[in-house]
């Protein structure tokens, strides 16, 4: 008698136990609010990434075009996996002494484990981090990007004071 | 148990008996882990494992890395412990150079680290549960984890690997909302969290499917050094965080999770309760974080002095150990790691034999294997 | 509009002109060939919303939107799909059974085709009326099961041989309770003609009139059913985290749709029966005496009666696959055995005795 007692029992509680998680997935079908998805392209607009997203490493420009970048190679040799490449001139300065001058700072996307040791070893606070993610291309060469503007400068004077280092950057536009 | 070569299983094929090959490419190895398994029926004779499909000589690449730069390596391994394996890494450097970091540094530390385990074990039990056949499960777990990977992002710009944890504290400085987010967070997962006990862990398949399944008894845990939560399962007390407290962890009360039957269901069970303990980690420490510098002063180029260190850290995985050999260079002279997955996937044969093919796979869940931590 | 109500006036109409117009064999042709265009069509149609329907209701469930990208939210994603499957490749398997590998979808496709011959979808809309309906259902819905076997053996690949042996195993024994859990109804109604079942329930649903055996009888034959046509928490012949897709894992194109396809029609076959036999089919929804209510029941037409219990009944069913964690194989057959068929026999016989007493509401 026991065993058909136990017997119904053991029904009776798989079917409740059965019941319990039919309630969590049918409480959450009729409440459509609960939806977590983003309708990712049609949400493109509002879209805000967090200010620290690292997107793509970028050199900060100003509006007059001015970088801070001179080409001291530290971000090279910090890269563990070869992604920036500087490529430096000699350029004379007023006082006419040869003076050492970006001219491309090539970075590879494609390369980039988004470490962020460039971005926190640059003694001038030049790298800085973009928050463009929409990274997909055709060809991968186009993942090769140079940095710095075209035509753009170093900026001289005042000298900036380096902040501590990993201090919010402020932003500028997507090179 | 005994070491058989593949080419002796299909030599001695008999009548009935089959092999086939679970992986690399199989939904529930979750990656390119392969299983040679030997079956008569369904029923599984015995299993070998085969990895090394994501072998990437991360130990190798280490030593022509300066330390800094082996941090983001270390992420690659257990990808869902990031943090952790940063900081194994970082305590190990600091150790050898006795740099004793920033108060700040050590709270921050913990609390990353209890919150990577929670988002690993969301994972985990997302997976699980998709494994075992509950496809709902993987959107619940998955949605909440998203939770602790955007107080991620805000703090550090990226979800999965983040490099946050440097030799000497920290990449920068927390976000101004962090704090507020976490116990947002923590608030919202409490509410959620008995969902996962409601969806799973007393529904009688469930049960049915899980419990006295895969049994490891404690003196084989020991034996085959698997730690971590399927090692507490069996009650085995491993936790490094009781045992040798890192960071901040001599300054919380937490309880470790121990079970004693050792089957798949109660290494489930451990992984859920470490959730609730994790979640009352964090709480003690998230209004504690005192203020100050968020890195120890160091020099641009480190060199650690010439010897011998280990590290050691609990992972959501288990026991991750770091050896580094220096010849006082800026260079490791050799970098080695213990990972936990890599003794936690060899047990698979001696607890599947004599199981169906649907209890491979669960047990293999239940292990919470993560492929590129086993191959390196 | 009367004919919403009761389509025999309309087919009868049809039938007439046909008959006027056409040479008498001319006219049965016709006759053959508007049905079975009907049916294909009504076929094509329903599999595609039902799995529109699943890929919308699991979305729900997991706080998930679903398809929402073709046409008005989603609603022309299937079609898509099909037209998707409809242009890839056949791929050939190397040493597979050719002959087999090639007839086994159209197998399942056929059972499942057949089976919805049978049912009564209005007053006057059933393609053919057996007077052993339910014997014939269960008949057909059988045959689908060997073209998953032979989809398993034929397309030389391991996975897919465990999936269909784990598929046979599974058919042979839930096809029991499913019969017996019929059979309950046809005692009650003491006919094997869906015709006359659903005419039996005109004063009320067999359900309620045949009260706790009867819901026991249906809820056994929900559970069995689901594991018929091998849907989640059965769903072991795919078993997607253990075999990969199961049977059809070597399927490409458009005989893996008719696979697909066929799962979901042998659902919708499996829930008309249950709403015909267990729910009233087109049936209004009468209480004994209450004429007032009656008439207002009569209102809505039998079609939306019907759809509407069938679609409940899918509801039910997906609800089940997208809660439960899978079986195992041994825990299948123990449920079978050592669960529903005790029950489902001690059901037959109560049942038995209710009606030789006459106790239940009549």
């Amino acid at each position: 008698m026991n065993g058909i007692v136990q017997y119904f029992t053991d029904i009776f509680k798989a079917v409740r136990s059965l019941w319990k998680g039919m309630r969590v997935t049918g409480s959450y079908f009729v409440r459509p609010g609960e939806i977590v998805t983003q309708q990712y392209p049609e949400n493109r607009k509002e879209l805000q990434m967090f200010d620290r997203f690292k997107g793509e490493v970028i050199m900060i420009h100003d509006e007059e075009n001015f970088h801070r970048c001179n080409a001291c190679g530290i971000c090279q040799m910090n890269c563990p996996n070869g992604s920036i490449e500087i490529i430096s001139e000699m350029v004379p300065n007023e006082e006419g002494k040869p003076e050492r001058t970006i001219d491309k700072h090539i970075y590879h996307l494609s390369m980039c484990t988004f470490c962020g040791l460039c971005v926190k070893s640059c003694p001038s606070n030049a790298l800085a981090f973009g928050q463009g993610f929409e990274h997909a291309v055709f060809d991968r060469h186009k993942l090769t990007k140079v940095l710095n503007q075209p035509g753009s400068r170093i900026k001289k004077k005042p000298k900036a004071p380096k902040p501590a280092a990993g201090t919010e950057k402020p932003n500028s536009a997507n090179s | 148990m005994k070491e058989v070569e593949l080419n002796e299983i299909i030599a001695s094929k008999e009548d009935g008996k089959y092999i086939i090959n679970i992986g690399p490419q199989h939904p529930s190895t979750h990656g390119v882990l392969r299983f040679v398994v030997s079956l008569k029926g369904e029923t599984l004779e015995y299993l070998i494992p085969h990895c090394g499909y994501i072998h990437r000589g991360i130990e190798k690449m280490c030593e022509n890395l300066t330390y800094p730069q082996i941090i983001h390596l270390t992420d690659r391994m257990d990808y869902l412990s990031a943090h952790m394996n940063n900081e194994a890494v970082s305590l190990c450097v600091e150790n050898a150079l006795g740099i004793e970091v920033p108060e700040r540094v050590k709270v921050i530390r913990t609390i990353l680290s209890e919150l990577q385990r929670i988002a690993s074990h969301q994972l985990w039990w997302a997976a699980f549960g998709m494994d075992i056949g509950g496809l709902t499960c993987f959107f619940y777990g998955l949605r909440d984890r998203e939770k602790v990977l955007d107080i991620f992002e805000e703090s550090f710009g990226s979800r999965l690997l983040h490099s946050f944890i440097c030799p000497g504290g920290l990449m920068q400085d927390i976000h101004p909302d962090f704090q507020k987010r976490v116990k947002e967070f923590i608030a919202y997962f409490r509410k959620k969290l008995p969902e996962y006990d409601q969806l799973l862990t007393g529904n009688v398949i469930f049960e049915q499917r899980t419990k006295g399944l895969g049994i490891l008894t404690k003196a084989e845990a020991i034996d085959y050094g698997v730690t971590g939560p399927s090692g507490r399962a069996s009650g085995f007390s491993c936790d490094i965080r009781k045992k040798h407290p890192y960071s901040a962890y001599d300054r919380v009360e937490f309880r470790e999770i121990l079970a004693n039957e050792g089957d798949t269901y109660s290494r489930y069970k451990v992984r859920i309760e470490e959730m609730w303990e994790s979640m009352n980690i964090i709480e003690q420490l998230i209004d504690q974080i005192p203020e100050g510098s968020f890195t120890a002063p160091m020099k641009a180029i480190i060199k650690v002095p010439e010897g011998e260190y280990t590290q050691r850290v609990e992972t959501a995985r288990g026991e991750l150990a770091v050896y580094l050999v220096s010849t006082g260079d800026k260079n490791p002279y050799r970098m080695r790691f213990r990972t936990p997955n890599f003794s936690n996937l060899f047990v698979m044969n001696h607890l599947s034999a004599g199981a169906k093919i649907a209890d491979l796979i669960a047990i293999s869940g239940s292990l919470d294997l993560v492929i590129p931590d086993i191959d390196r | 509009m009367s004919f919403i109500y009761d389509f025999s006036s309309a087919t009868q109409a049809i039938d007439q002109w046909l008959k006027a117009n056409l040479s008498p064999t001319g006219a049965f042709v016709a006759e053959l060939a508007l049905v079975g265009l009907t049916i294909l069509l009504a076929y094509a149609v329903i599999g595609l919303y039902l799995v529109y329907a699943e890929r919308k209701v699991c979305a729900f469930m997991q706080n998930r939107v679903g398809p929402n990208r073709v046409g008005k939210w989603g609603l022309l994603q299937t079609m898509a799909d099909l037209i998707k499957l409809l242009m890839k490749e056949l791929i050939p398997i190397r040493k597979s059974d050719k002959l087999l590998f090639n007839v086994a979808p159209y197998l399942v496709i056929i059972a499942s085709f057949l089976g919805i011959a049978a049912i009564p979808f209005a007053k006057g809309l059933h393609a053919i009326d057996f007077n052993i309906g339910v014997f014939y259902i269960m008949a057909v819905s059988s045959i689908g099961v060997i073209g998953i076997l032979l989809a398993g053996w034929s397309s030389n690949s391991k996975y897919s041989l465990i999936g269909a042996m784990r598929s046979g195993a599974q058919v042979v024994s839930y096809e029991l309770s499913v019969g017996l859990a019929l059979l309950s109804v046809v005692i009650f109604s003491g006919s094997m003609q869906l015709s006359t079942i659903v005419e039996s329930q005109a004063n009320g649903w067999w359900i309620l009139k045949g009260h706790l055996p009867a819901m026991i009888s249906f809820v056994i034959f929900l559970i069995a059913s689901t594991a018929e046509i091998n849907r989640g928490p059965f769903d072991l012949a795919e078993a997607e985290s253990e075999l990969t897709a199961g049977f059809h894992t070597e399927y490409s194109g458009i005989r893996f749709a008719f696979f697909f396809l066929a799962e979901y029609m042998n659902m919708f076959i499996v829930a008309a029966m249950a709403a015909t036999v267990f729910l009233g089919g087109w049936m209004p929804f009468h209480l004994g005496n209450l004429e007032a209510f009656n008439r207002v029941m009569d209102f809505i037409p039998p079609v939306v009666w019907f759809f509407g219990k069938t679609i409940f009944i899918i509801y039910l069913i997906m609800w089940f696959k997208w809660t439960f964690p899978r079986l195992r194989i041994d825990q299948l057959l123990t449920l079978e055995w050592k669960y529903l068929l005790p029950l489902n026999l001690l059901n037959t016989v109560v049942i038995a005795f209710l009606v030789l007493m006459g106790w239940y509401f009549k």
